[in-house]
C-alpha cells in the first residue's frame, strides 16, 4: 500500500450528509473483477446532478474530498474504499464517518481526518478556489491562508498509514513468527504441512 | 500448552497457534485453502499490485463452480462452449489465469476432479481431519465433517490468506449440539440438521462452533456428516466439527492428496487424539432425542421455518415472539402459503437435487431409489439432478443411476453449484416452488421471487415424482 505522510491539493467541496456506501458505489458495480475502474461507477447519481463538484472540470482529479456528517453509511461493501481510491481520492475530510467505512478506508490507505463542522465549513469555502494541504505526521490540516486545524487519529492507525502498512503487511511483518511455527508444523503434522498428490 | 481436558475445537486452535496478541486476538496457521472465481479475482489483483506471491501455493487449489453453467461445457468436437453471460465468463477466465500465475493447482471447468469446491476438497483428500481450512464461501463448514476446523472467508481475508497463510482471530465459543437415540426409517443426515436447525434458530449459534456428538453422527457415513457440518452456518454458527474416528480415517485413507505410509500412521494417531477429552465443558450444550426427528421441510424463507412433512403451514400467531411473527407473516406472503395447509398439498413445479449440502454419491444414490420405476409428475416442469463433482457424476454413472433418472423424467447435469444460488444460469422462475435439496431459502436465493423448500434428498425425489412435497416413507413402505 502506497504510505500516506501528506495529502496536498485541490479537494472536492462536496459537503453532503449520510452519504451511503450504495451512493458511493451502487450495486451493479458490485460484480467486478478488479479494484481498479469502481472510479467510473463512484458517486454515479452525484456526478448525474447537474452543477456537481465531481464533474466540474475544476476539481478534476483532486486528491481530497470533503463530506458531511455519517460519511459512509450503509452496507459493509469494500467497493467504496475501492471506487474512491480508483477516482485518486486519498483523503476525506467530514465531521464524522461510519465505523466500517473507515475501518474499510483505513484497510486500503484513505486517510479519514475528523474536524468539526466549523472547520468543515471554512474548508469548503476555501476549497472552491486554492488547494488545501493534510499533514498526518503533524495531524494537521492547512489552508494558504494560515488556517490551521488539527484532527485526532487512532495511534497504531497513523504508524500503519504513514509506513503503508496494510493488514496484510503487518502480518507479513511477523514473518519470523510463521516460519517458526510452519518449521515447528513441519515435524509434528507433517501431513498437514505439505500436502503431495500421489494419484495421478 | 494446557493439560485441563480439552474439547475438539479447543485442540484444534491450540495446534494452530502461530502469535497470539495482548487482545487475546491469534494469528492463526491455515492449512488448506479452495480458491473458486468468484471471491478471488479482487485479492488476486492485490497480490499482483502489491507485488506479493502466495506464501505457499501447495497449501491452495483453485476450481470453478459458482457461475458455471451445468449444461455441457465442450461440443461435440472438444471445443469450449462459451458462456453467455459476460461476468461470470470473465471470473471464470479470470481464475483460469490467476491461479498458475500464483502457482496454484487448477482444476479445470471439464476436469474430471472438478466440482463445488466443499465437494471436491474432502472428495480429494485435500480437506483433513484437524486441519484448518477456509475459502470464500460461507459452507466451507461442510468440511467439519471430517473433524476439520473449516469456515468462509471474505476478499480481504482470501489476499491475507495467500499472502500470509494464516488469519487474525478470536476463539469462538463452544456449542456440543448431542443426538442420541435410533433415526426412524426415511430419516437422513439432512432431515438431522433441518430439526436442530428449527430448534435452535438461525441465531443459536452466533459466536459459536458447533460440535456434534452422540452416537447418531458416530454411527452416520461421513457425507452424511458432511451434510450435517455444511448447515452449521443456517444454525449461526461459524464452522461445525464431528470428532474424526475410524469410519473418518477409512474415508480418507487412499484420496488423491491423503497422506501415506509413515506420514499416514502419524496422522491417525495425531486424530485420534483430538476427540473431545472426557470432562471437558462446552459453552452451551443442547441434546436431541434421534426419535423425535422426522422427515422435514422448510414452509418459509428462513433455514429455521422447518416442520415435519406430516405437519401443516403454522400461522403468525402461533409464534410468541413479536418480530418473529412479523417475520412469518412475511414469509407466508412471499411464499404463497396459508396457514393451515398440509405440507404435502403444496404442489411444487421444480425439484433440484445438488448444492455442497446433498450432492455427493449417497445423495444420488437415495434419490435414484426413490425415482427408480417412476414418473415426474407431470405438474414438475423442472427437475434437475447436479452432482457435486466430476468423480461423483463418472460413480453414479457406473451405478446406472443416470438412467433411472433419465427415466424418471428428470435432467442428469454436469457439476456445480447450479440452483443453489442464482448466479449461473439455473434459476427458479418467479412465483414458482421448488423442493430443493440445497441449504437456504432466503428470499431470492433460487432467482427473484422463488419459493424455496428445503428437503432431503429422498424427499426431493418424491416431490418430483409426485408433484407435491411428499412423505418418502409412504413412497418406500409401497415399493
Ligand atoms: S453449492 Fe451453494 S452453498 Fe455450496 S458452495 Fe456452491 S453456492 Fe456455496
Amino acid at each position: 500500500m502506497t504510505p500516506i505522510s501528506q495529502v496536498s491539493g485541490r479537494a472536492y467541496p462536496f459537503g453532503r450528509k449520510n452519504v451511503d456506501t450504495d451512493v458511493i458505489i451502487p450495486a451493479q458495480w458490485l460484480k467486478t473483477v478488479t479494484r481498479e475502474g469502481l472510479g467510473q461507477g463512484c458517486l454515479e447519481s452525484v456526478k448525474a446532478e447537474p452543477g456537481n463538484v465531481f464533474t466540474d472540470p475544476e476539481y478534476a482529479g483532486s486528491p481530497l474530498l470533503i463530506a458531511g456528517d455519517n460519511f459512509g453509511c450503509g452496507s459493509s461493501r469494500e467497493h467504496a474504499a475501492w471506487a474512491l481510491l480508483d477516482m485518486g481520492v486519498t483523503c476525506v475530510i467530514a465531521p464524522s464517518f461510519s465505523d466500517i467505512f473507515s475501518g474499510n478506508a483505513f484497510k486500503n490507505g484513505i486517510l479519514t481526518v475528523v474536524l468539526p463542522q466549523e472547520a468543515i465549513d471554512r474548508l469548503m469555502e476555501v476549497a472552491k478556489t486554492d488547494p488545501i494541504s493534510v499533514d498526518l505526521e503533524n495531524q494537521s490540516v492547512t489552508t494558504p491562508f494560515q488556517d490551521r486545524f488539527l484532527f485526532e487519529i487512532d495511534p497504531f492507525r497513523k504508524h500503519c498509514l504513514l509506513g503503508g502498512l496494510d493488514e496484510v503487511g503487518l502480518t507479513l511483518a511477523q514473518d519470523r513468527e510463521i516460519s517458526a511455527y510452519e518449521g515447528k508444523a513441519r515435524e509434528a503434522l507433517p501431513f498437514l504441512a505439505s500436502p503431495v498428490l500421489h494419484a495421478a | 500448552m494446557t493439560t485441563q481436558p480439552r474439547t475438539l475445537y479447543q485442540k484444534i486452535w491450540d495446534a494452530h497457534v502461530v502469535d497470539t496478541r495482548d487482545d487475546g486476538t491469534c494469528l492463526i496457521y491455515i492449512d488448506r485453502h479452495i480458491v473458486h472465481e468468484v471471491t478471488s479475482p479482487q485479492a488476486f489483483a492485490a497480490l499482483r499490485a502489491s507485488g506479493r506471491k502466495v506464501r505457499r501455493p501447495d497449501l491452495h487449489i483453485a476450481v470453478p463452480d459458482h457461475n458455471l453453467p451445468t449444461t455441457a461445457r465442450r461440443d461435440a468436437s472438444g471445443n469450449r462452449v462459451p458462456i453467455a453471460d459476460p461476468q461470470s465468463a470473465q471470473q471464470l477466465d479470470l481464475l483460469e489465469k490467476n491461479a498458475p500465475e500464483f502457482g496454484i493447482r487448477y482444476i479445470g471447468d471439464a476436469d474430471i476432479e472438478q466440482g463445488i469446491v466443499h465437494v471436491v476438497g474432502p472428495e480429494q483428500g485435500f480437506s483433513l481431519p484437524g486441519a484448518t481450512i477456509v475459502c470464500g464461501d460461507s459452507h466451507t463448514a461442510c468440511n467439519g465433517g471430517l473433524g476439520a476446523l473449516a469456515f468462509g472467508i471474505g476478499t480481504s481475508e482470501v489476499e491475507h490468506v495467500m499472502a500470509t497463510q494464516t488469519l487474525l482471530l478470536k476463539q469462538s465459543k463452544t456449542f456440543q449440539v448431542n443426538v442420541e437415540g435410533k433415526l426412524g426409517a426415511g430419516v437422513s443426515p439432512k432431515d438431522v440438521i433441518l430439526h436442530i436447525i428449527g430448534l435452535v434458530g438461525t441465531a443459536g449459534g452466533t459466536g459459536y462452533v458447533i460440535e456434534y456428538t452422540g452416537n447418531v453422527f458416530r454411527e452416520m457415513s461421513i457425507e452424511g456428516r458432511l451434510t450435517v457440518s455444511n448447515m452449521s452456518i443456517e444454525a449461526g454458527a461459524r464452522a461445525g466439527l464431528i470428532a474424526p474416528d475410524e469410519t473418518t480415517f477409512a474415508y480418507v485413507k487412499g484420496r488423491p492428496y491423503a497422506p501415506v505410509g509413515a506420514e499416514w500412521d502419524k496422522a491417525v494417531a495425531w486424530w485420534k487424539s483430538l476427540a473431545t477429552d472426557p470432562g471437558a465443558t462446552y459453552d452451551k450444550s443442547i441434546h436431541i432425542r434421534a426419535e423425535d426427528i422426522e422427515p422435514t421441510v422448510t414452509w418459509g424463507t428462513s433455514p429455521e421455518d422447518t416442520a415435519p412433512i406430516g405437519g401443516v403451514v403454522p400461522a403468525p400467531e402461533d409464534f410468541e415472539d413479536a418480530s418473529k411473527r412479523d417475520a412469518v407473516k412475511h414469509s407466508l406472503e412471499y411464499m404463497g402459503l396459508t396457514p393451515g395447509t398440509k405440507l404435502t398439498d403444496i404442489a411444487v413445479e421444480n425439484v433440484f437435487i445438488g448444492s455442497c449440502t446433498n450432492s455427493r454419491i449417497e445423495d444420488i444414490r437415495a434419490a435414484a431409489a426413490i425415482l427408480k420405476g417412476r414418473k415426474k409428475a407431470d405438474n414438475v416442469k423442472w427437475a434437475i439432478v447436479v452432482p457435486g463433482s466430476g468423480l461423483v457424476k463418472a460413480q453414479a454413472e457406473a451405478e446406472g443411476l443416470d438412467k433411472i433418472i433419465l427415466e424418471a423424467g428428470l435432467e442428469w447435469r454436469e457439476p456445480g453449484c447450479s440452483a443453489c444460488l442464482a448466479m449461473n444460469p439455473d434459476k427458479v422462475p418467479a412465483g414458482e416452488r421448488c423442493a430443493s435439496t440445497s441449504n437456504r431459502n432466503f428470499t431470492g436465493r433460487q432467482g427473484p421471487g422463488a419459493r424455496t423448500h428445503l428437503v432431503s434428498p429422498a424427499m426431493a425425489a418424491a416431490a418430483a415424482v409426485t408433484g407435491h412435497l411428499a412423505d418418502v416413507r409412504e413412497l418406500t413402505e409401497q415399493a
